[in-house]
């Protein structure tokens, strides 16, 4: 008889091992005899328990788990209940550590540091150490050390895939504006492997290819000329400079200056020397310019802004030119050459997307 | 027995066919035997005992015929004839093989060849051609790049990082002397040599009056600004003596002032290169204010 009256109410079917669950909750919770009627029970249940919920927190046995409930609202209350409790419980926390920490003063100890996914990072093997003697022999023996012992003066050639549409015209014209000594050519079908080697015989020591997919550019090969490495990127959020806000007047012909952030470890350290060659060696601080290249997560957000020093400690900066953000794709060795390249390094998805916290540049 | 007009009234015009395809003005038909792709009472493989068609496999071009004598063998039906790769001859092919025939089938035969054979043609000229590669995104992972694009910006700070980064290009020097205020380093130089000149404070304070104003190395008379400024101080320490007679606590902060401007002068000559003569007067008020409390307990 009390469990089909329990039934009714519930409107739930609950075999007997629950039902049993169920009045040993609303047992301890109501502390109702249970030798009174079932029905009783459950008004005096659903009475005390609007009773409990204008009450500070129920208090919960210790075996007790919100989702051995079925009944669905009682469970949705429960869990509320629960959550609430271990709100209030986190903000006394909270207070009580500030409060000593107000008190002891000076001798508190230090602040403790929130992990980031930045400080949790796997440590990379491949990160160079400053001092790093073969890191510093392999750069200045590398394709770029030409660049970098100042024989060659760097020379971009800017082109697309076939059919630029406007946002990838206009595109590669700012492109063309940021970086000194560039020149946009139009694609007109040629196949790549013909224009290195024409490219290489006009003196350029850099082809910039911007794929386009749908309207939008989305992909970036960068290859250095005479036989240097071509690294393909993803090109994500580019946003053109009638886009930008506040943004200030058209960039001038002056050189910029450079700046890499966080490439630490040594793929990251030739995808920076990459960037690094394609301005040229003295940038002109009359100009103020800086071209920044920030990696963050794997993601290099290139801007480009003017800056003013207000006073020592200030600087203003002001973003014109174009933005967008590049992920490596794959870098090879050797000039284009998608079917027989030598490959130092390609994305694996599935090996090296695995982690959250695992970066490789 | 073979009746074809009996089979096309059963599927022709307004029947049912499976290989008829119906749109608002037009029959096609969907049977690989069909010489012109239309439902047409010539044209229907089925309604006709006597047919013949040009198909291509892999690259080569070949003559379907079939003939009333075989029409009870649908296993033997369609007799295939390999036509020759020269254009010219696969031609004199189809008119050897189907000598006698309709002029309507071997016409359409040969029409349908030509066809052929020039998108046989385009197919080679574009496979030499370079050739898009269409690689398939998977959308979860667009979304999952894009969503771990947008935190990594947020965590980067982009202008706090650029901001960083040029001023401490500019402690560092990299600038050299293009801004007017390396005051930072300017005024750890100076702190030093507060420490090291700090008996000689002690003289000055005995000495007020005599004061000698020793050119630089790099000082040059046709600089105006170093004569205003010094004509200034010349005045503001007059004065300065003046008032030390009419009250004792001034006189102290007074005598200091005066101290302080001839030690930042006299200290102020030896690192002191073009542009920062200008700032002098600037430099100098914000030395009274830092060495006023080491001064007083020196003095006394």
């Amino acid at each position: 008889d009390a469990n089909i009256k329990v039934d009714k109410h519930n409107r739930n079917k609950t075999h007997t091992h629950t039902m049993v669950n169920l009045e040993k909750q609303f047992n301890f919770l109501n502390r109702v005899k249970p030798d009174e009627a079932p029905v009783q029970e459950m008004g005096q249940a659903e009475g005390e328990e609007t009773e409990k919920k204008s009450v500070s927190g129920p208090c919960f046995p210790p075996t007790f788990s919100v989702s051995e409930i079925k009944n669905k609202q009682r469970r949705h209350a429960m869990f509320l209940k629960l959550k609430e409790e271990k709100r209030k419980q986190k903000l006394e926390l909270k207070k009580k550590k500030k409060k000593e920490r107000k008190a002891l003063g000076d001798q508190a100890p230090p602040k403790e540091v929130p992990k980031t996914i930045e400080n949790q990072r796997i440590y990379d093997e491949t990160t160079v150490n400053p001092e790093d003697e073969e890191v510093a022999f392999d750069e200045g023996t590398d394709e770029f050390s030409a660049y970098f012992s100042r024989l060659t003066n760097p020379k971009v050639l800017i082109t697309t895939s076939d059919r630029p549409r406007g946002r990838t015209v206009r595109f590669c014209e700012q492109l063309a504006t940021v970086i000194p000594h560039a020149h946009v050519y139009y694609r007109r079908g040629l196949a790549l492997k013909r224009v290195i080697p024409q490219c290489v015989s006009r003196g350029f020591t850099y082809v910039m290819v911007i794929n386009e997919d749908r309207k939008v550019p989305n992909g970036l090969v960068l290859c250095h000329l005479p036989d240097g490495p071509t690294a393909h990127f993803k090109v994500s959020n580019v946003r053109l400079r009638k886009e930008m806000k506040r943004r200030g007047k058209d960039p001038t012909e002056h050189v910029p200056e450079v700046i890499l952030n966080n490439f630490t470890t040594r793929l990251g350290h030739s995808i920076g020397r990459l960037f690094a060659a394609l301005f040229p060696h003295d940038p002109q601080f009359v100009g103020r310019q800086v071209a920044t290249f920030h990696n963050q997560r794997d993601f290099i957000f290139f801007r480009f802004h003017r800056y003013i020093f207000k006073n020592e400690k200030k600087v203003g900066i002001q973003e014109l030119g174009p933005r967008f953000t590049l992920k490596l794709r794959s870098l090879q060795k050797g000039t284009f050459d998608s079917k027989f390249g030598e490959y130092e390094w390609v994305h694996k998805r599935h090996e090296m997307d695995s982690s959250r916290r695992k970066f490789h540049l | 027995m073979q009746h074809d007009d009996v089979i096309w009234d059963l599927i022709g015009n307004d029947s049912f066919c499976s290989y008829k395809v119906k749109t608002k003005t037009q029959r096609f038909c969907r049977n690989e035997y069909n010489l012109t792709g239309l439902c047409n009472r010539s044209s229907c493989p089925l309604a006709n005992s006597q047919y013949a068609t040009v198909r291509e496999e892999k690259g080569r071009c070949y003559l379907y015929m079939k003939v009333v004598e075989r029409a009870a063998f649908p296993a033997r039906m369609w007799e295939k004839v390999k036509l020759d790769r020269n254009y010219a001859k696969a031609l004199e092919q189809i008119d050897e093989n189907l000598m006698y025939w309709p002029q309507f089938i071997r016409h359409k035969c040969k029409q349908r060849l030509t066809k052929i054979a020039q998108y046989l043609i385009r197919i080679r000229k574009l496979t030499l051609k370079r050739q898009r590669k269409l690689v398939p995104l998977s959308r979860k992972v667009e979304r999952r790049e894009k969503r771990r694009e947008e935190k990594a910006l947020i965590a980067a700070q982009l202008e706090n990082a650029i901001e960083k980064e040029l001023l401490d290009r500019l402690k560092q020097g990299t600038y050299g002397d293009i801004y007017n205020f390396p005051i930072h380093a300017f005024n750890k130089a100076m702190e030093k040599q507060e420490e090291e000149t700090e008996s000689e404070e002690a003289e000055d304070e005995e000495e007020p009056v005599t004061r000698e104003f020793v050119a630089d190395d790099e000082f040059e008379e046709s600089d105006l600004s170093d004569f205003e400024d010094m004509n200034n101080l010349k005045g503001s320490s007059d004065e300065e003596e003046d008032a030390e007679e009419e009250s004792r606590e001034e006189e102290e902060s007074e005598e200091e002032l005066e101290e302080e401007k001839t030690k930042a002068q006299s200290k102020g000559k030896a690192p002191l290169k073009g542009p920062i003569r200008k700032k002098r007067a600037y430099v100098e008020i914000e030395y009274e204010q830092e060495t006023e409390p080491a001064q007083k307990s020196k003095a006394t």
